[in-house]
């Protein structure tokens, strides 16, 4: 049966990279004793599919791969087993039955939603140009309510026009964080970073490096025109 | 969550910060306010070599068992890292508690080859911690040296407060326990090194005198202190099955060199190979009981998660129940997704059995060891493999679906004369010959791949080889350019393929090597211009090194070339590895005149480690 796993990976944990946490994840099934299943050939391997690569630097509460099991595996104990033998950082948030039919993590992925503030010492004051967070934040509000948000976008076939307006699904913010929901996946993956340089391109400054800690909180995937959690695509089983 | 030393921007603006933040998976937690003695272990190499080393494992284990200490890690920061820590003063950390080292109790070094002794001045400077034992003040961490290098401590006598000269299963302990009543007593510095000296296989550097004749060798090397030992003997376990070995091995997050279980299956080699130095000061040969591997290769896989298992020994097909063994792990997890790897085993139809059963055949290459490329070579050195034996192995290997071999040499060996150079190419010759001759063409995989290496041969204390000259580098090189002439005279040339080591950096490593408490001063001029990571090609800098003994007077060849008389006084006499001086020397005649040493289990050959009472020594009489 086919099973998908939703964790978080804070503090320290932003260190590791995704091939990392994905070698880090096939030790945690064995550890676990978790009755995944593997190819066939010579030398088999745990069919295993994450949902979205993350960067190194950036935490979050919403990070999924899907996974086979055996049909007798004890779905009940699944995210405690796992729980069991985490290291720092990571942690199961939940465990859910896929049905049969269900389209694997990476290729379902249509958004994320970033949260993004700060890092202590590099909030925006008169020595950087700003009259503080609140006034930062105004900014990048007047920012996202532009009818387009041009920027030109480096891929593998050169430099391409793009309009960030309508990749951008929501965007809020409350004076000292900002959160946005943006494309994510094959079909147009934008990362916040790029909306933060198209913002400072847009103000005419440099962006600072270092100066945000982005942390990922959720998932998405298309379902009846509407977006949901790639967690509430699985069956609870708890 | 723990705090790093590190701060983000600095973490992310360096090659692999996970090297850097520890966290991983069975890494030891303990509060460090509730402990009495702080020890940090480090191995003076990149996280991803140091992680993959056994021996570090297997202590942290040993240390944490205990209450009263912490154990924690610390490994050589990358060269990305360095100049930034030293511009912005940060002082190098443990990895677990991420406090500085300097703080510590302890600051134990794994000295596994030469060309790490740069990154050991690296690790005190980073740390704060003046280079020279003399300097430190009673606030300092003790720093202590172990591991193979130690056999032969004196080029870094003046930067270590003592040594360990042995196994460190047996007494650390002792040594813990000593300092703790030092503590408590509030006893110095000075006074805990008296009290360590005592302790059986530990050597107080600062406790002994060296004098010299006018020709440069030694001619006295005695204790100054009444507590110092004149003779070092070193440590071993004599029964392996009941030494701590690790049960919840740390598990890196980053792809290490040795990202797999290790079982170490045995410690020592019966073969007697006379230029390899882990084959006489790891004597008596040891093996461990097949129940006690059986029960750690199934906690080591579970612990870990690792999917790969691979037994560790010098020799494995010595390994008495080998087969059973081998068994076992093919029934116990091949359905598993577990692979199994099994380094160092004699290419024979049982060998090709197992490998058949556990590596993907078309994947996977043949290793053979020969060392020499003639028998009579391969006598001096007394490398027990014949022609017949690699032959007669190629071919089953043929059959059974192989059609890439590699064999390693060794260039520069005593007594080598043009003949045995050339022998490299003509055996890789005959391996691709045998080939074509056993294999009919239609079941071919297409052509045969035949990779000879030579490496450039080190002379090693404790060996019968120690007594050796060592070739220049001219000569190192002119030795290669001869084989590899001879390999562009082969009909098969374009199945075979030579590749040859760095003559430079074995030069250097020769002089580590067989040094003297001469050499130390070298090392610190290197360090100080720029030298370190010497055992990466991308750093090493030969012209810094070569400056360095220039400036210090210390001349290369005196370490390198120079005949030794039977009679010399080394610098690491005073230490006892087991193997008398009067075997090593009997074995060096016979080596000379090409008479081959029976292995350990034919005969005893009288090596004197007979006197620990253990082992191989002592098989088939209890």
């Amino acid at each position: 049966m086919k099973v998908r796993i939703k964790f978080s990976k804070e503090g320290n944990a932003k260190f590791i990279g995704h091939l990392d946490v994905m070698r880090y994840f096939q030790k945690v099934m064995r550890r676990a004793e978790i009755s995944i299943r593997y190819s066939g050939g010579f030398s088999p391997h745990q069919i295993m599919s994450f949902a979205a690569p993350l960067g190194v630097g950036i935490t979050s509460r919403g990070e999924y791969f899907d996974i086979e099991v055996d049909d007798t595996e004890n779905l009940s104990t699944i995210k405690k087993r796992m729980n069991q033998t985490m290291a720092e950082g990571f942690h199961i948030e939940s465990c859910r039955r896929l049905p049969d039919s269900a389209g694997n993590a990476m290729s379902i992925v249509a958004a994320a939603r970033y949260t993004i503030t700060f890092r202590p010492g590099y909030e925006p004051d008169t020595t950087n140009g700003f009259q503080g967070t609140k006034q930062w934040m105004e900014q990048l509000e007047a920012f996202y309510k532009q009818d387009f948000i041009r920027i030109t976008k480096k891929t593998k076939k050169g430099m391409k026009e793009l309009d960030l307006k309508p990749l951008i699904y929501e965007f809020s913010s409350n004076g000292s964080s900002a959160c946005m929901v943006i494309s994510t996946g094959s079909a147009e993956n934008i990362k916040p970073e790029l909306i933060l340089d198209a913002f400072y391109q847009y103000i005419g400054k440099e962006r600072p490096p270092f100066a945000f800690q982005i942390q990922r909180e959720e998932v998405y995937a298309w379902k009846n025109g509407k977006l949901v959690s790639l967690e509430a695509l699985g069956e609870e089983h708890e | 969550m723990r705090k790093l030393a590190l701060s983000d921007e600095i973490l992310l603006s360096i090659q692999q910060p996970a090297r850097y933040i520890g966290g991983e998976v069975n890494m030891c937690i303990k509060d460090p306010k509730n402990v009495s003695i702080r020890f940090a272990m480090c191995f003076p190499d990149v996280y991803d070599i140091g992680m993959s080393h056994l021996g570090i494992q297997i202590l942290y284990h040993m240390f944490n068992s205990r209450k009263d200490t912490y154990c924690e890690r610390v490994y050589s920061p990358w060269m990305d890292l360095d100049p930034i820590m030293r511009n912005q003063n940060i002082p190098l950390f443990a990895l677990e508690s991420q406090d500085p080292i300097k703080n510590f109790d302890f600051l134990g070094i794994t000295l596994q080859y030469e060309m790490c002794y740069t990154n050991v001045l690296q690790i005190l400077e980073l740390s704060q911690i003046p280079i020279h034992a003399a300097e430190r003040d009673e606030t300092m961490p003790i720093v202590i040296g172990g591991g193979p290098c130690a056999y032969n401590p004196e080029p870094l006598a003046d930067f270590f407060d003592l040594f360990y000269i042995g196994e460190g299963e047996t007494v650390y302990h002792q040594l813990l326990d000593r300092y703790k009543e030092n503590k408590k007593a509030n006893g110095t510095r000075k006074q805990f090194l008296e009290l360590a000296a005592e302790i059986p296989g530990i050597y107080v550097p600062s406790f002994y005198d060296v004098e010299y004749h006018p020709d440069g060798t030694i001619k006295n090397f005695s204790p100054n202190h009444p507590n110092a030992k004149a003779t070092i003997t070193k440590e071993l376990v004599i029964d392996l099955d009941q030494a701590d070995y690790i049960d919840k091995p740390l598990v890196p997050y980053i792809k290490v060199t040795q990202d797999r279980v290790v079982l170490e299956i045995m410690r020592g080699c019966i073969r007697g190979c006379r230029f390899c130095q882990a084959g006489y000061i790891y004597r008596p040969m040891r093996e461990k009981g097949l129940d006690y591997l059986k029960a750690y290769a199934i906690k080591l896989l579970k612990s870990t998660g690792h999917e790969e298992i691979s037994l560790s020994s010098l020799s494995s097909s010595d390994y008495t129940q080998l087969e059973e063994l081998i068994q076992f792990l093919i029934t116990e997890f091949k359905g598993k997704g577990v692979n199994i790897s099994l380094p160092s085993l004699r290419i024979d139809a049982f060998s090709l059995d197992v490998m058949s059963k556990v590596q993907d055949v078309k994947k996977s290459s043949l290793t053979f060891a020969p060392e020499a490329g003639s028998q009579r070579l391969r006598d001096v050195i007394n490398k027990g493999l014949t022609e017949e034996d690699i032959l007669n192995g190629a071919a089953q290997a043929f059959h059974g679906g192989w059609n890439r071999v590699k064999l390693y040499f060794m260039l520069g060996l005593p007594t080598e004369t043009r003949e045995d150079m050339e022998g490299i190419a003509l055996l890789s010759e005959k391996v691709a010959e045998t080939y074509y001759d056993e294999i009919p063409k239609e079941q071919r995989h297409g052509k045969v791949q035949v990779v000879a290496s030579s490496s450039f041969f080190v002379p090693k204390p404790f060996t019968p080889f120690q007594w050796a000259r060592m070739c220049t580098k001219e000569e190192f090189i002119e030795r290669a350019n001869i084989v590899r002439q001879k390999f562009r005279e082969m009909l098969n040339r374009k199945s075979l393929k030579y590749n040859w080591h760095e003559a430079e950096l074995t030069v250097l490593e020769g002089v580590l090597a067989r040094g003297d408490r001469r050499i130390g001063a070298v090392i610190e001029e290197a360090y100080h211009n720029g030298a370190c990571f010497d055992s990466w090609s991308e750093y090493f800098n030969n012209e810094i090194w070569m400056k360095a003994f220039e400036a210090c007077g210390v001349p290369i060849d005196f370490y390198t070339t120079r005949e030794r008389h039977l009679d010399e006084i080394f610098p690491w006499d005073f230490i006892d590895s087991g193997v008398s001086k009067e075997f090593l020397k009997r074995q060096w005649l016979q080596a000379i005149e090409g008479q081959v040493t029976p292995n350990c289990r034919m005969q005893c050959a009288g090596c004197g480690s007979i006197k620990f009472k253990g082992g191989v020594c002592c098989e088939g009489k209890n």
